[in-house]
């Protein structure tokens, strides 16, 4: 089942997953439920026509429900082993659009709930996408119209922000315009190049231009504070497990299993719970944490004082450390933020 | 209702965000340096581009420099009015009483709502009692004349169509005889949907657009880009390649009844100075508003009003 907003690409890519998937010896059955955009449904009629697969029509009927249902029988009868639902667009914020979409995957169970979305989209893309499952639940993304400018620098964070895997990338307007997603690829596509040094220095765009940029005018005038690196940490986690990041480039991924990435994660880990036990004022202030609040915030965090300890010290070095940087900026600096 | 609502109502967070953020900065405090570098950010963060943002903070200092500005709410006000003073210039209805037939060249990356928007429009014109001809000139995307037909019967426009997959230029020559013939007095062209990234696409609009011009000179009359407000930055992006490639004389911004940040439309009026003809806030054939930049400016920085 495919969902998403408006002209995001459902209906097209609909086509190309039918397509990709009778290359697998499959036999797919198109179903258009979309019974609001004008010709709607004839587009995936079209589409299946070009292709030669079947697509299941009821003519007069607009209940997607009611297609829905019968699409299955359709399909049970005619031995089609894969149903790809076609939906209306719809925003993530009309209440009533979306209980529709609940009670036809309520109907269907599909296997696959799939988020089809614009590699396009702005600052809104993980608002989006969360709202999408936490309201009807989806299981993969595809991103569309990636042969266009876009970097795709928003599937990385909405992989972090759902948790959910991109699956599929739509490259061009025609039926095979579609390829499973390789995160090597992507990273190539975001990151431009394949030297670590870009990767620094691009890690930077994908972080968000704003908050990098608020961040810079803080270290120049030396309020750095627990909160932001807090904030540091979580964009980097945007980018993926740090594992995941070193396998991205060809030439280093003669490391993967030479080095314990997983103690790295660990720590980052722990850094974040310990930052997220203390207040706000702490947060802001660190120098007043004395004594009794590192033990309450160790408690807090499920670490030992000890932690505590090594996180404030790492911090302290980072402010001062952070400073040498400010001339040139912050380049560099997310990399020595867990290089220790 | 004030169909602006339905913006405001879109624009909430993105406007909520803004004034939390402001008014924090200035609370409680005598305003200084620090309180317009949190401001600037809170702008920043509505999608606003940075050039713009730079320009509207130091317009900002200034008035404080010179004791406009004390309170919080004198900070909302200049912003709004700051705002307002950049959009006004491109708040300009598109006047289709020049030319007979005028011609009205739509174009935009796939999904916007071009077809969507061609049909809000034929509707707004006929309602004035233009008498409106579609050209389906589309012939690449699957369904997409059968789309627009099904629209023109709705909005009882006449459409000139081919088969899919004919030369568009083809079709927008016959479109451009028609109207002449049928005495129209706006015609519309739909197109495929184009990646601004792509030069061939450009180079066939580029025909299209001559094809047309030789027919009838000086048209078309408003080459109309068509960006979606859900692609933000990337909409400004756009808007700068198109106008390059084919100079684009008018903008319609769809899908603002969604959740997009709608600061984006500054940079276009700011930088490109691109009349912004309407804006898109539904699927509905009256989701269709004329650009307003009081309206706007309202919208996106007034929580009251
Ligand atoms: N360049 C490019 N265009 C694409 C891609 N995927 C889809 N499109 C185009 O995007 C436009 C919208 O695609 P549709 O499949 O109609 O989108 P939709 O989500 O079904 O739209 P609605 O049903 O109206 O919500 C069409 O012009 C497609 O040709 C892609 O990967 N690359
Ligand atoms: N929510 C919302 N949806 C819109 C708006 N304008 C258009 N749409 C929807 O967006 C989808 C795409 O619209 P189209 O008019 O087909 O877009 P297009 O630019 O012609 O698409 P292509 O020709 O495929 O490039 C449709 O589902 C429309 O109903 C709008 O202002 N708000
Ligand atoms: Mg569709
Ligand atoms: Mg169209």
């Amino acid at each position: 089942m495919l969902i998403g907003l408006q002209g995001s690409g459902k209906t097209t890519t609909a086509g190309k997953l039918a397509l990709f998937l009778r290359k697998k010896a499959r036999k797919p059955l198109l179903v258009p439920s979309d019974v609001y955009r004008p010709a709607a449904i004839e587009q995936l009629v079209k589409l299946g026509n070009q292709i030669m697969i079947d697509t299941f029509t009821m003519p007069e009927i607009n209940d997607p429900l009611a297609i829905c249902r019968e699409a299955k029988a359709y399909a049970m009868k005619h031995g089609c082993d894969t149903l790809i639902v076609d939906t209306a667009g719809r925003l993530h914020i009309n209440d009533e659009m979306i209980e529709e979409l609940i009670n036809q995957k309520k109907l269907l169970t599909p296997r696959e709930t799939m988020l089809v979305l614009d590699a396009m989209t702005g600052q809104d893309a993980v608002n989006i996408a969360s709202t999408f499952n936490e309201k009807v639940g989806v299981d993969g993304i595809i991103l569309t119209k990636l042969d266009g400018d876009t970097r795709g620098g928003a599937a990385i964070s909405i992989k972090a922000v759902t948790g959910k895997p991109i699956k599929f990338i739509g490259v061009g307007e025609k039926l095979d315009a579609i390829e499973p997603f390789h995160p090597e690829r992507m990273a190539s596509r975001i990151l431009g190049m394949g030297d670590i040094v870009s990767l620094v220095e691009k890690a930077q765009e994908v972080f968000d231009e704003k908050q990098a940029r608020a961040l810079e005018k803080k270290i120049r005038k030396e309020e750095f504070t627990l909160e932001d690196f807090r904030d540091q940490i979580k964009q980097m986690k945007k980018l993926g497990s740090i594992e995941s990041i070193i396998s991205m480039f060809p030439g280093l991924s003669k490391f993967r299993g030479a080095i314990d990435f997983s103690q790295a994660e660990q720590d980052i880990k722990k850094t974040e719970a310990i930052i997220n036990s203390m207040t706000q004022k702490e947060r802001l202030f660190p120098t007043i944490i004395d004594g009794s609040r590192r033990l309450r915030i160790s408690r807090g965090s499920g670490t030992n004082v000890q932690d505590v300890n090594e996180l404030l010290k790492r911090y302290m070095e980072m402010k001062k450390m952070i400073k040498k940087f400010t001339k040139g900026g912050i380049k560099g600096f997310p990399k020595q933020l867990f290089m220790r | 209702m004030n169909l602006f609502e339905k913006i405001r109502e879109g624009l909430t967070k993105t406007r909520d965000q803004l004034l939390t953020r402001i008014e924090w900065a200035v609370k409680g405090r005598p305003i200084s340096e620090e309180a317009f570098d949190a401001i600037e950010e809170a702008i920043i963060l509505s999608d606003a581009g940075l050039e713009t943002t730079e320009y509207l903070i130091r317009e900002l200092k200034e008035k404080w420099k010179r004791g406009q500005i004390k309170t919080s709410d004198d900070i909302e006000r200049s912003i709004m009015d700051e705002v307002e003073k950049i959009l006004l210039p491109v708040e300009k209805e598109v006047d289709t009483n020049t030319h007979k037939p005028f011609v009205i060249l739509t174009i935009g990356v796939n999904g916007v709502g071009k077809t969507t928007t061609i049909a809000k429009l034929a509707h707004f014109f006929k309602k004035a009692q233009k008498k409106v001809l579609l050209g389906a000139c589309d012939t690449f995307r699957a369904a997409a004349i059968e789309q627009l037909e099904v629209w023109a019967k709705r909005v009882n426009a006449d459409i000139i169509k081919h088969s899919q997959g004919s030369d568009p230029a083809a079709v927008a020559f016959d479109a451009v005889k028609a109207a002449r013939a049928r005495d129209i007095n706006i015609l519309i062209l739909d197109t495929a949907g184009r990646l601004h990234t792509k030069s061939n696409l450009m180079e066939e609009m580029k025909k299209i657009k001559r094809v047309i011009g030789k027919e009838i000179d000086g048209a078309p009359h408003e080459t109309l880009l068509v960006v979606d407000a859900t692609n933000g930055q990337n909409a400004i992006v756009q808007a700068k390649t198109f106008h390059d490639a084919l100079h684009i004389n008018g903008i319609i911004a769809t899908k603002l009844d969604g959740t997009a940040k709608g600061g984006f439309i500054l940079p276009i009026a700011h930088t490109l100075k691109i009349p912004i003809r309407f804006l898109g806030i539904g699927e509905k054939i009256d989701d269709l508003v004329p650009f307003q930049a009081h309206a706007f400016s309202r919208a996106l920085f007034h929580s009251k009003d």
